[in-house]
């Protein structure tokens, strides 16, 4: 196949993976824009092989094999809960072949250039090692953070930033040391030391993001992939790898401004690490005023829940936590069954990733229309009978609104307060990640059903009968 | 300990101290619960359900009395000569738990001190927030605020709501509410329900939010700086302008609406008048006042106690047993709320009381500890009323000029760093990095479309589209260098789980939104 051939081909790909993002604005497209997607990439590899590769077959067909198996074995096992580890050590793939791919081209010496053409080239090769090892091993972290291998509160070294600052200047350093040195034919040490000092930046950065801020380290590595892609890209001149990276760069870069602006937070602040560092004391002085907290058995929610005409439930992360969504899912239908109107309020930043409580509740078959964003639904609270909080804390918390040095002061809330009635479903008294104290436990309209999420609404399930 | 419930024998009193439903919950406490025969039977609950409820039904109060070391009242037990005495049939050391008023009843407090009672005040609970499951006022003046609209709706002749018939237009029936505590708020919620246009008037301006909140509409008096927020809650008494300023404010409101609520009381004073002879004078032939004050004196001046009358075409009503007269629903919230302190009294749940002097709510309801007056207590900390607002952060509007000189400078760095690149690359490099900002742009655009819900879908999607990087590993894969197409190879393999894996569960995902 000519080479004309394949381009023709890779702007046919191109175009296939940007009608799958396309097919994601909507849940009736989404299932025909995954389909475009493995098109496009069905395409691409086919073009690949037939024009481009020239032997090694064995090798090719076996990884595609053997990955692909690995890869199919994982996607079919993975729980819903489980998504944002499974996205992140997708990520750290994507990475380490970055750097894999990198390497490999640096080692080839076939293609002969000279001057201005030879330094960019070797920026680009840098640059897509760099970010790839800096993905790898903060998808790698993440992971482990999230599957709580490790501890997920933030890891804060002493002189953090400057460390950083160190690093970066480091990084640069090299960077023109290699360049010269390759121009030479050498720079294989300088890239080794960049490549060490990304990883030990990757593990770095995510350790000292703490765990509510998860959802954003997802979305930024979701993004550092398709820039490594995208470097890749233009170290190979390939514009079907720059053009894939920049959308999926961009892409993650969307989700993480959207994310910060959920959490009312600057993306630089997230990065430089540490929820409940600057202002974490929780505020004891208003704690001991606002009075106690009205316990309730899971009775009582049942007969608030019968006599409602307008149900919210807000989900977060202890929801996923107790694997309750079922169950929510078996209420909801029981109540819907009696003519209550039940709805499901989702805070951008519930969950550990963007987009995770519409999945859970997808999982568990709650239909989609009746669930809807923070913007959609906070101005119906006043109406609403029944607020049911489900493992969520910051996200609901009137501090964010009435208590100006709150750490979490300005962050768009769900207002359940406003409504009658809200029933908190929560273990302890303990805070939520943000290490703030929730006034709404203590408002005179707030009931607390202490209990794991799932055995608690199993409880509340059975008494609606 | 056994709890005695006896029946109330106050004339036209029909509520009952405990239901089955809350002797049930009583018991678990540890305690034994006994009624006596026909307790319950004004308020509709059979001695039968008492039974049933694991409660012991007794004949005759003198038996009750006798075996009781609780006794759970509604009314303050009645003292004089003649035979309905029910002091007589206290017994010394005996804990009773009723409403009792021991600012009105002084001979009373006196007489039970002197039996070397314990007495629990139902109304003498702190108004605090932790207190507000027994606070058995609260309770019924809610009920008498909801009552007040259904006795004017009894006595006015037209209907509440609006509406357009074949035979003609009705226009709906204006009500103004007096005093917005909770009589006043529950008075708004039932009178709005029944279609009716609230508007409601109170001296402490931070009731407003919570007459909004019920849909009624607020009244505001044009008088600068003066809040009538006292202690506790309540209502205090305000200056001579204030006064004379609202007093307009009523005879203006009386000319135009049809239903009147009064629910003004000032704790430990009469009721302030508000509706003067004029204004009643002023009123349609046919409307109604409901006076909630009339006990205390009444807020308006031609209002009787306990009588309904008719002056200048307006019916006067000034019924003070409005909870009573929905004696099923007060009994069942006063039970609850008894239960609540019950509860509170017994830290051990092991059926015996323990009256905890150091407790601010326990402390505030006992008058009498043991024959010794202990009232009035000290005064309560806190205030039941919401703290004023406070001011919504006005830190954001520096922070966002700062913003937007950092965007602007952003944009400068990028032009310049973009115009030295345009200089210095290769055009090669340049067609590239077209490709790239283009490719931006496009991402940019099609990812805002993309919706909330589905972001987790877009993330793993996006994930197994940027895997396209095998295209790399295959460009080298044909190296005559196996170390090369070693590297190359292993990038094949995890790249190809990553493709496989991330489209796959993607469809698996998406399946799973379903409508």
């Amino acid at each position: 196949m000519s080479q004309g051939i394949v381009s023709v081909a890779y702007i046919g790909a191109t175009i296939f993976f940007i009608l799958a993002l396309g097919g994601l604005s909507t849940q009736e497209t989404s299932r025909r824009g995954n389909l475009f997607g493995m098109l496009g990439m069905g395409l691409a590899l086919i073009a690949t092989l037939t024009g481009i590769v020239t032997g090694h077959y064995v090798i090719v067909f076996g990884g595609l094999l053997i990955g692909g198996t690995i890869g199919l074995i994982l996607a079919k096992k993975v729980a819903m809960t489980q998504m944002p580890e499974l996205v992140a050590i997708l990520h750290s793939l994507v990475g380490l072949a970055a750097v894999l791919v990198g390497f490999a081209n640096f080692m080839d010496h076939s293609t002969a250039l000279s001057g201005a053409e030879r330094t960019i080239h070797d920026v680009e090769t840098y640059l897509g090692v760099l970010i790839g090892a800096l993905t790898f091993s903060g998808s790698v972290v993440a992971f482990l953070k999230l599957s709580a291998r490790i501890s997920g509160k933030p890891l804060l070294l002493p002189m953090r930033h400057w460390l950083n600052l160190i690093l970066l200047l480091l990084a640069i350093w090299l960077c023109m040391i290699f360049v010269s040195q390759s121009a030479a034919g050498g720079g294989t040490l300088a890239l080794l030391v960049m490549t060490i000092i990304a990883l030990l930046f990757g593990v770095h950065m995510v350790m000292a993001i703490g765990g509510a801020d998860m959802p954003v380290v997802i979305s930024m590595l979701n993004s550092y992939s398709g820039w490594a892609a995208a470097a890749t890209g233009f170290m190979l001149s390939n514009d079907l790898l720059i053009v894939v990276g920049a959308l999926v760069g961009s892409s993650g870069a969307i989700l993480s401004y959207i994310m910060c602006r959920a959490m009312n937070r600057n993306f630089i602040s997230v990065i430089a690490g540490g929820f409940g560092t600057a202002g974490g004391e929780t505020l004891a002085g208003d704690e001991a005023e606002a009075g106690e907290v009205i316990a309730v058995e899971a009775a009582e929610v049942a007969e608030l829940l019968l006599d409602a005409r307008e149900v919210m439930i807000i989900p977060g992360y202890g929801m996923a936590v107790a694997q309750a969504q079922h169950v929510v899912n078996d209420i909801t239908r029981k109540l819907r069954d009696k003519k209550i109107n039940v709805r499901f309020g989702i805070h951008p930043v519930a969950g550990r990733m963007p987009g995770h409580m519409n999945v859970l509740l997808a999982e568990a078959k709650v239909p989609y229309d009746i669930v809807f964003e923070l913007d959609e639904i906070n101005d119906d609270f006043p109406h609403v009978d029944v607020s049911v909080v489900i493992g969520a804390n910051d996200i609901v918390n009137p501090a964010a609104q009435e208590v100006p040095d709150s750490p979490i002061a300005g962050m768009p809330v769900l207002e359940c307060w406003k409504g009658r009635t809200t029933v908190v479903l929560k273990r302890s008294m303990a805070t939520g990640y943000a290490g703030v104290s929730n006034p709404l436990f203590y408002k005179e309209n707030t009931r607390m059903l202490f209990g794991d999420a799932r055995e608690s609404l199993t409880e509340v399930l059975k008494q609606l009968d | 300990m056994k709890i005695g419930v006896p029946r109330e024998i106050h004339e036209g009193e029909r509520r009952v101290a405990t239901t089955p439903d809350a002797a049930r919950l009583i018991q678990k406490l540890g305690f034994q619960v006994a009624v006596e025969s026909g307790a319950g039977a004004a308020a509709k609950f059979t001695d039968e359900a008492y039974r049933e409820a694991g409660v012991e039904v007794i004949e005759d109060a003198a038996g009750l009395y006798e075996q009781s070391d609780v006794i759970l009242k509604v009314r303050a037990p009645r003292i004089g000569a003649d035979a309905d005495n029910e002091l007589e049939l206290l017994r010394p050391g005996q804990v009773l738990i009723s409403f009792i008023q021991p600012a009105q009843n002084e001979e009373l407090m006196k007489q039970m001190s002197e039996k070397k009672l314990s007495v629990l005040a139902m109304d003498s609970i702190p108004r605090i927030s932790r207190a507000q499951k027994m606070d058995a006022l609260s309770s019924m003046a809610n009920i008498a605020g909801y009552r007040a609209v259904v006795e004017a709706a009894q006595h006015f002749g037209r209907f509440f709501t609006g509406q357009i018939t074949a035979a003609g237009k009705i226009p709906p029936a204006k009500v103004l509410v007096i005093g917005a505590g909770v009589a006043g708020l529950s008075a708004i919620g039932a009178a709005k329900s029944m279609g009716a246009i609230v508007r409601a008037f109170d001296t402490r301006p931070e009731v407003k939010e919570q007459v909004e909140s019920m849909d009624g509409e607020f009244l505001m008096l044009d008088f600068p700086g003066e809040d009538g927020s006292g202690t506790g809650g309540y209502a205090k008494v305000m200056s001579d302008e204030f006064i004379q300023a609202e007093m307009a404010l009523f005879a203006e409101q009386a000319r135009e609406v049809d239903i009147i609520i009064t629910t003004a009381l000032i704790p430990g004073r009469p009721a302030p008048e508000l509706i003067t002879e004029e204004m009643v004078a002023s009123m349609q032939e046919g409307s109604v006042i409901v006076d909630l004050a009339a006990e205390m004196g009444g807020n308006c001046k031609l209002s009787e106690a306990d009588r309904v009358v008719v002056k200048h075409g307006v019916t006067i009503i000034g019924y003070t047993d409005l909870p009573s007269r929905l004696a099923t629903q007060s009994s069942q919230l006063y039970a609850n709320n008894l239960r609540h302190l019950l509860n509170d009294l017994t830290p051990e749940k092991d059926g015996s009381i323990v009256i905890d002097m150091d407790d601010e709510i326990i402390r505030g309801a006992t008058v009498i500890k043991d024959g010794e007056i202990t009232w009035p207590p000290p005064a309560p900390k806190l205030s039941a009323a919401p703290k004023k607002e406070l001011a919504p952060k006005p830190v954001e509007a520096p922070e966002q000029k700062k913003k937007g000189r950092g965007t602007l400078l952003t944009i400068v760095i990028g032009a310049l760093v973009m115009l030295w690149l345009g200089s210095v690359a290769p055009p090669s490099f340049m067609s590239h990095f077209t490709v790239f900002v283009l490719a931006c742009f496009v991402g940019y655009m099609v990812i805002w479309n993309v919706t909330p819900s589905l972001h987790t879908p877009l993330m793993s999607v996006t994930n197994a589209i940027s895997s396209i990087i095998i295209i790399g590993a295959l460009l080298q894969i044909s190296s005559s260098s196996w170390l090369i197409a070693l590297l190359a190879g292993f990038s094949i393999l995890i790249t190809s789980i990553n493709i496989f894996g991330g489209f796959a569960v993607t469809q698996r995902m998406l399946s799973m939104f379903r409508k």
